[in-house]
């Protein structure tokens, strides 16, 4: 490995772990401060940032701010939006994409070469630049729902997810990934006169439970921290994800901080929880984007 | 690859169909009408049909021209001072319907400077949008080197073989899975004026010595400020990148440069440096192409001000598009936004096809 020489001794130790421990410092100070203040009323909360009991749980405790939260804005119903919008997309983009990339890598079809590399091009155009005619055609997309047809998908749980469904970095990911498996395999499935669909199944996706992950990890903070898009399509208060939900708060003439704090722990600490539990695969995760240069 | 038994059109377009067809509806063909809308004055909803305007959308963006304004002469020819200043005519004199100047119709000035007795003067026909231009770029280039550089920084230090290295990994990469938006509200609770965290935290270790600073609401630190927490925001992502270039260079070549008893520093230099010219250069586009995207610390922390000095060309897409329903002025900076990106690709293509 890089740079290790063998003296792991004595005062060269201490000043790698005090360098570890101060950046470790840098980059924690906020979160902690954000947990520890959710617990203490605004006045302190306020007077405490002049010392270090800004970042401990010291002082007048309480879940004061967090009923007060809870009882200022449907903070359950904001986290059940996002839930059913991030889990529904993830989903069916595992699904589509892997779908999509399984055609590209085992099957051979007229003008496959030419779509994969209009796909490969999609891969630099940033969503923030087609947000605003995907406005205009997201307010006149018909839709045939329960009450027959209608026109125009602002303000509902299709326009949060439909567009996110495909993108090219998931299918993108797929590719890399199925390209590497035996294709023996499949060939020996197909001659045994298995369909391509059963082979899919039965064959290729119980191999790809690391590519099914990075996908899925990736989708998830994409959908999950997703602002912008919400931003634009989303009035109504019943669809409304967390990120959007904070208006609530921070749209008041003066700011309940406490209450911020708690509902960006409310909203942060699961997310958090979940990176920890699983760190090592998020980390992978986010690497294997890099490998595509 | 084109076996007979691979040989399948119909299954092939049937599996790849639900993801072309959605990329081809929510990405290419918005893409596509970002360039059409572009060339109209498409509004979000308006009683009015929809007209072809050509480039004038452009033009009103990017329009510029440079004006030399003469003093005012009294009949002598001598240039009028008044309190110690040159006095010179108004400039919208020239610029409102004057006949005899029609490429300054509608201008305003965006920055002037002193030559001699004369005056010269930068007209943008969008001042606004100069700025947000100026701005993205000075983001976007402090934040790519600055970034992927303490980047490698962590990197480095996190790629030694050492108890508990793991978990400093795990909190060093931390606020990447953090939204953006959490990230800007904590940082402007930090960055508060008087009294705040910031401050308190500097005057703290300089013994007092430091002066409370307005950090969000001051011209000269609200985009610095901005800079410094999308940094400490996005700085993990690529610490994580270097890491997997670095763990792609062999041991055999650091084993051999310790028996030639290299320094750390030749080390560097020699064997892992070399190794990592394609991460590096992957990582600068990944840094610049988000840093163009820039959005959610604005409208959270600044909403472009103060005096536009955090102007940025998505926040400024946005509030046109959404903001004023000007859907065609909204997809011309979006159009702007991707040349401009594509410009960088290309570039990026073809400092990896020269290493190659």
């Amino acid at each position: 490995m890089a740079l290790v020489t063998p003296d792991n001794s004595g005062l060269r130790l201490f000043t790698r772990y005090a360098v570890l421990v101060l950046v470790a410092v840098i980059f924690i100070f906020p979160l902690l401060f954000m947990a520890m203040s959710s617990l203490k009323p605004d006045q302190q909360l306020l007077a405490d940032t002049n010392s270090l009991r800004a970042f401990l749980p010291v002082g007048d405790l309480s879940f004061n701010n967090y009923t007060d939260a809870f009882a200022r804005a449907p903070i359950g119903v904001f986290v059940f939006n996002s839930v059913v919008i991030t889990g529904v997309t993830v989903v069916l983009t595992l699904f589509v994409c892997s779908l999509a990339a399984f055609s590209f890598v085992f099957l051979d079809w007229k003008g496959r070469d030419v779509v994969f590399s209009i796909l490969l091009a999609t891969l630099i155009v940033p969503y923030e630049t087609i947000f605003i005619p995907l406005l205009l055609m997201a307010s006149q997309l018909p839709w045939i729902g329960a009450e027959g047809l209608e026109i125009g998908w602002l303000n509902t749980y299709r326009v949060q997810i439909i567009p996110f469904i495909a993108d090219g970095l998931s299918i993108f990911l797929f590719v890399q990934y199925f390209k590497d498996l035996p294709r023996e395999l499949i060939e020996a499935s197909r001659v045994e006169g298995a369909s391509w669909w059963t082979i899919y199944r039965k064959v290729v996706m119980p191999l790809s439970g690391p590519v099914i992950a990075t996908a899925a990890i990736l989708k998830f903070l994409f959908m999950y921290n997703q602002y912008l898009w919400p931003l634009m399509v989303v009035q109504a208060e019943e669809i409304r994800p967390v990120m959007i939900g904070l208006g609530y708060f921070t749209d008041q003439l003066n700011v309940p901080w406490g209450e911020v704090m708690a509902y960006l722990t409310i909203i942060t600490v699961p997310v958090l929880a979940f990176y920890l539990s699983l760190q090592r695969v998020f980390i992978a995760s986010v690497a294997s984007t890099g490998v595509k240069g | 690859m084109a076996s007979k038994l691979t040989r399948s059109n119909r299954a092939g377009w049937l599996m790849a169909f639900p993801g072309i067809g959605l990329i081809a509806a929510f990405i290419i063909l918005p893409f596509f009408l970002a360039f059409a809308f572009s060339l109209t004055n498409q509004r979000l909803a308006s009683p009015n049909p929809t007209e072809y305007v050509g480039f004038k959308n452009y033009r009103d963006l990017l329009g510029l021209a440079v004006f030399t304004l003469e003093p005012e002469r009294d009949d002598a020819g001598n240039a009028v001072v008044e309190d110690g200043e040159i006095q010179y005519p108004r400039l919208r004199t020239f610029t409102r319907r004057n006949p005899d100047y029609p490429h300054l119709e509608g201008k305003r000035e965006w920055f002037s400077w002193q030559s001699g007795e004369n005056r010269t003067v930068v007209l943008a026909s969008d001042v606004v949008f100069m700025k947000a231009l100026v701005n993205t770029f000075t983001f976007v280039l402090v934040v790519a080197p600055v970034q992927a550089g303490i980047a490698l920084g962590l990197a480095l230090l996190i790629n030694q073989k050492l108890r508990g290295i793991s978990f400093f990994r795990a909190v060093y990469f931390m606020p990447v899975v953090v939204s953006i938006v959490i990230v800007s509200l904590l940082w402007k609770f930090i960055y508060s004026p008087g009294d705040g965290l910031l401050n308190n935290v500097l005057s703290g270790l300089t013994f007092g010595a430091f002066e409370p600073r307005d950090w969000l609401g001051d011209t000269s630190t609200a985009l610095g400020s901005i800079i410094a927490m999308s940094i400490w925001q996005g700085v993990g992502f690529h610490m994580v990148i270097w890491l997997a270039g670095l763990q792609t260079i062999s041991p055999t070549l650091y084993e051999a440069a310790e028996i030639e008893g290299s320094s750390k520093l030749q080390t560097f230099r020699y064997v892992t440096w070399p190794g990592l010219r394609n991460t590096a250069i992957l990582i600068l586009i990944v840094i610049t192409m988000q840093a163009f995207a820039l959005f959610a610390q604005i409208d959270i922390m600044t909403q472009g001000g103060p005096l536009d000095s955090t102007q940025v060309l998505v926040f400024q897409a946005v509030e046109r598009g959404y903001g004023k329903q000007d859907i065609s002025g909204g997809s011309t900076i979006s159009v702007i936004l991707f040349v401009i990106v594509l410009c960088i690709s290309l570039i990026q293509r073809w400092l990896t096809r020269e290493r190659n």
